[in-house]
């Protein structure tokens, strides 16, 4: 009997553990926790949500290779377009840049131990209406 | 500008440039005209030259206009080491000893036809687009800074610091080399570059953006018309900043 309740006991304490850790991480079948991707702002991806997971990088480099050297700027795969859409409020409502690991790119990037290096040059939020005004007063 | 360490020995240097002075043509303002605009899905043309014409004889010691335009714009911001600052656009002050004639002018990227930056780049980072704009792509940019000793016109900056905040539009950071880029994101959607619009806007009026290479364009016409001068035309880079009046 008293087994029976220590049984009990021990899945409730699993269970409940359990459902604290879920909203920081959900559990494939054998227990490895897929990082939780967040929710983009906008409508429809400009890819397939597959094809995005895969070749997302490929979009990027062949964007930015267009956009550089040719000025091409459509917005299509563009990373302004993506970090738009993308962004993830942080505690005081403005959008986390990627020293936070809420960032959208970190969620997943973190997960598999690969360092995106756009972020050294690239801005990691979308732009705020009085972000000139506040580079420029320092 | 006092600030500017590299002074003494730039006015030294562009010395060659402002050896004559040229007659103005009374009354004449030189304002920013509109830039045509290009679908975004168009690649830049060669068809075009986008180039400046910086009126000296309107630009004045005070005025920092353009100076702090370009900050805003491109979100350069100083960590307070001017020895290591970026610096795109930088004012320059010119006497001629013989004659005591003063010029002030903003000396940025000149965009040459023949960039001796884009010659020396080991990688190709360094690069002229089809309309004349020259530019560095940090994707490619190793940071090895032949470009900047290349570069008669000490155009170019090294970036030592990391750097967040970035304008969406004018990706840059620590490890690579950056000048003006004209305003490249603001011409490719038809506008004029920042100090040329801050010029016009609280300045002097003394910038004129253009298509060098279309006749009917005001750049142009004022090129025809009035003595403009290269800097350091002995090089023969056929640089696309031009200026008169000095």
């Amino acid at each position: 009997m008293l087994a029976r309740a220590r049984s009990v006991l021990l899945s409730a304490v699993l269970l409940g553990a359990m459902l604290a850790v879920a909203p920081l991480a959900a559990f494939a079948a054998d227990g490895v926790p897929f990082p939780v991707v967040p929710k983009a702002t906008g409508g429809e991806c400009v890819e397939d949500p597959e094809v995005m997971r895969r070749d997302h990088m490929e979009f990027l480099r062949h964007q930015r290779d267009d956009t550089m050297r040719q000025g091409i700027r459509t917005e299509r795969h563009s990373l302004k377009g993506c970090i738009d859409c993308h962004a993830v409020a942080g505690d005081d409502g403005r959008p986390v840049g990627i020293d936070s690991e809420e960032h959208f790119c970190r969620v997943c990037h973190d997960y598999v131990a690969v360092k995106p290096d756009c972020f050294g040059c690239h801005a990691s939020r979308p732009d705020e209406p009085d972000a000139a005004g506040r580079q420029a007063a320092r | 500008m006092s600030e500017n360490s590299c002074e003494a020995s730039r006015r030294g240097f562009l010395k060659g440039a402002a050896v004559a002075a040229f007659a103005l043509a009374p009354g004449v303002m030189l304002v920013a005209g509109p830039a045509p605009a290009r679908p975004p899905h168009v690649p830049a043309r060669e068809t075009q030259r986008w180039g400046l014409l910086v009126d000296t004889t309107r630009c004045t010691q005070d005025c920092t206009a353009c100076l702090s335009a370009c900050r805003t714009e491109n979100r350069l911001h100083s960590f307070n080491r001017p020895q290591t600052d970026p610096q795109w656009l930088r004012k320059v002050h010119l006497r001629n000893e013989s004659t005591g004639a003063e010029h002030h002018l903003p000396v940025m990227c000149q965009h040459c036809a023949e960039p001796p930056c884009v010659d020396v780049c080991p990688t190709g980072a360094s690069f002229k687009r089809a309309d004349g704009i020259v530019l560095v792509d940090r994707h490619i940019c190793i940071g090895c800074r032949y470009c900047m000793m290349a570069c008669p016109y000490k155009a170019r900056s090294f970036v030592h610091e990391p750097i967040t905040d970035q304008n969406p539009e004018v990706p840059r950071g620590k490890g690579c080399v950056e000048a003006c880029t004209l305003c490249v994101h603001r011409v490719d959607r038809g506008e004029v570059p920042a100090c040329v619009e801050a010029c016009a806007g609280n300045g002097n009026g003394a910038m004129l953006f253009g298509d060098l290479n279309d006749p009917d364009s005001e750049i142009a016409r004022r090129v025809r018309q009035v003595g403009t001068r290269q800097l350091r035309e002995d090089l023969g880079l056929n640089t696309g900043v031009r200026y008169e009046g000095m």
